[in-house]
C-alpha cells in the first residue's frame, strides 16, 4: 500500500546495504529496558552458568575479568528500529567461558540469558559458540555504563538486541527452547533482523 | 496477532500542543489492546521504500477499533515530518500491534503513580482514561514534566480530571517557566506524600529523562520490580 504523499528519506547505498529491513541508522545509542537501572556490587557480582538448576561453574567478576578476552566491532539491530553501526565490544566469547568452565561442549542446544533484573531471553547456543557471541564486558575501550548493562551484558550481535541481555547474571542451558520475557509476550523465538523476525508470526 | 499489518485511515487531527498533535485513527480489523501499550507504523513510498516507526496509544482501551496517537514533530523527523505536514483526513496508513509490555489493566489496582517527560505522557493518558472509567477509586498521581504550560500535552483534560476526580492529583513541573523547577527528589518525595505507596510506577520520557526518573524513584524507595520505564530517543 503506497502512502498518499510519503516520499521517505533513503539513506545512501552505503548504509542502505548494512540495514535490515525496517531499520534506521542512528549515531545515539538509545536504552531500552523494562524498568530502572539495576545497581550491581561488583564486590557481589556472579556469573553462573547452568543447566536446568544445576550450578556448573560461576566466577567472581575479578575472575571472570581475568579470562581470555575477544574483540568484536560491527553493527547492531534493536527491534525498535534503530540501528547502530562499528559499536566496539570486547569481553568473553561463549566458547572461552565454555572452556573455562571445563565442557568441552554445551551441555543442550538452548539456553537462557538470565539478567539481575530477572530478564530473560532465549538463544540457541549455536548462535553463541563458533565466535558468534560473548559475554561483554567493555564497550568502546571503557567498561560498559549501566545503562547499556554493564558491568557485563550477552553480545548476540546479529539478532534483534533484546536477546542482547543486560546485567547478564548466567547462562542456563535448557532441554528445549524456552521463551524468555519478550519472547512470552509476542516477540519472535529466534529474532533475525535480516528476516525481520520482530514478531512471533514474522 | 500483534504482527499483521492493517490499513487505519485518519478520521481526525487536531494540534494538542505547537509540537504534538492526536491523529485519529479508524482500525479496518478491532485491535483490543491494554493501556500503555503501542502501535508500530509503516509509511511506504511509491517506489516501495518504506519507514517505520513506534507510537503510543493515547486513547483508553475501551473502543478498540478508533484510536488516538499523539506525533510530536521531530527536526529532521522522516516518520514524524509526514504526519506533520502531509498527511490530511481521509488518508489511509499502516500499523500493527498492540506491542509491549509497558501496560496497566484495572485488576492491577493501585495506587498508581505515573511518571511523564514531554509526549512521554501519552501512554499514561491512555491509563489514566481508562481508570477513569474502570475504577476511578484507584488512587492516581500524574507528575509531569514539560517545558512550559504550553507544551503540556491534554493540558485542559488533565485539569479538568484533576479538579473532577477525587482520586487523581496531577503535579505538573514547568522546567522553562519563570518559577520552574526542575523534577528532584523532594518533588517525588511529595508526589509520595500525597499518593501513599504506589503499587505500580509507570515512567515515560526520553532517554535521560526516563533513567534519571527511574533512579529518583529507586532513591525515594519504591522496589525496582514496581517500576516500568518506557523510553524513546533523545
Amino acid at each position: 500500500m503506497v502512502t498518499r504523499g510519503f516520499t521517505g528519506r533513503r539513506p545512501d547505498k552505503p548504509v542502505a546495504e548494512r540495514l535490515p529491513p525496517g531499520q534506521y541508522l542512528t549515531d545515539d545509542f538509545p536504552v531500552l529496558q523494562l524498568g530502572p537501572t539495576p545497581r550491581i556490587d561488583l564486590a557481589r557480582w556472579r556469573f553462573v552458568l547452568r543447566e536446568g538448576a544445576k550450578p556448573l561453574k560461576s566466577w567472581s567478576w575479578q575472575e571472570f575479568d581475568a579470562l581470555p578476552r575477544t574483540r568484536w566491532t560491527g553493527d547492531i539491530h534493536c527491534v525498535t528500529k534503530w540501528s547502530k553501526f562499528d559499536t566496539a565490544w570486547e569481553g568473553v566469547s561463549v566458547d572461552d567461558l565454555l572452556a573455562a568452565a571445563g565442557l568441552e561442549a554445551a551441555p543442550t542446544a538452548y539456553l537462557l540469558a538470565e539478567g539481575f533484573d530477572d530478564y530473560t531471553t532465549n538463544v540457541p547456543v549455536a548462535d553463541l559458540t563458533g565466535g558468534r557471541g560473548m559475554v561483554a564486558t567493555r564497550y568502546a575501550g571503557e567498561t560498559i555504563p549501566p545503562d547499556h548493562g554493564g558491568p557485563a551484558r550477552l553480545l548476540v550481535p546479529h539478532l534483534y538486541f533484546w536477546k542482547s541481555a543486560k546485567w547478564v547474571k548466567g547462562l542456563r542451558f535448557t532441554a528445549k527452547d524456552e521463551a524468555g520475557f519478550w519472547e512470552l509476550r509476542g516477540y519472535h523465538m529466534y529474532g533475525d533482523p535480516w528476516r525481520e523476525q520482530r514478531f512471533s508470526d514474522d | 496477532m500483534a504482527n499483521v499489518w492493517q490499513e487505519a485511515t485518519i478520521v481526525g487531527i487536531a494540534p494538542e500542543t505547537p509540537r504534538v498533535k492526536r491523529f485519529r485513527l479508524a482500525l479496518g480489523r478491532p485491535m483490543p489492546f491494554r493501556a500503555g501499550q503501542h502501535v508500530d507504523v509503516r509509511l511506504t513510498a511509491p517506489d516501495g521504500y518504506r519507514a517505520q516507526r513506534s507510537y503510543s496509544i493515547a486513547s483508553p482501551p475501551a473502543d478498540p477499533t478508533t484510536i488516538d496517537l499523539m506525533i510530536e514533530r521531530l527536526d529532521d523527523g522522516e516518520v514524524s515530518g509526514f504526519f506533520d505536514a502531509v498527511a490530511q483526513v481521509g488518508d489511509a496508513i499502516e500499523l500493527r500491534g498492540p506491542i509491549g509490555a509497558f501496560a496497566w489493566e484495572p485488576a492491577m489496582g493501585g495506587p498508581l503513580l505515573l511518571v511523564a517527560g514531554g509526549s512521554g505522557v501519552v501512554p499514561l493518558l491512555s491509563m489514566l482514561r481508562h481508570r477513569a472509567g474502570a475504577t476511578p477509586d484507584v488512587p492516581a498521581l500524574l507528575l509531569y514534566s514539560a517545558r512550559t504550560a504550553a507544551d503540556v500535552v491534554a493540558r485542559d483534560e488533565l485539569l479538568a480530571r484533576a479538579a473532577a476526580e477525587p482520586a487523581f492529583s496531577l503535579d505538573l513541573v514547568l522546567t522553562r517557566e519563570p518559577s520552574g523547577r526542575r523534577l528532584d527528589a523532594a518533588r517525588i518525595a511529595e508526589a509520595l506524600a500525597r499518593l501513599g505507596d504506589p503499587a505500580h510506577a509507570f515512567v515515560c520520557g526520553s532517554n535521560r529523562f526516563a533513567g534519571a526518573a527511574a533512579d529518583l524513584l529507586v532513591d525515594a524507595g519504591i522496589p525496582a520490580a514496581r517500576i516500568r520505564t518506557e523510553r524513546f530517543g533523545e
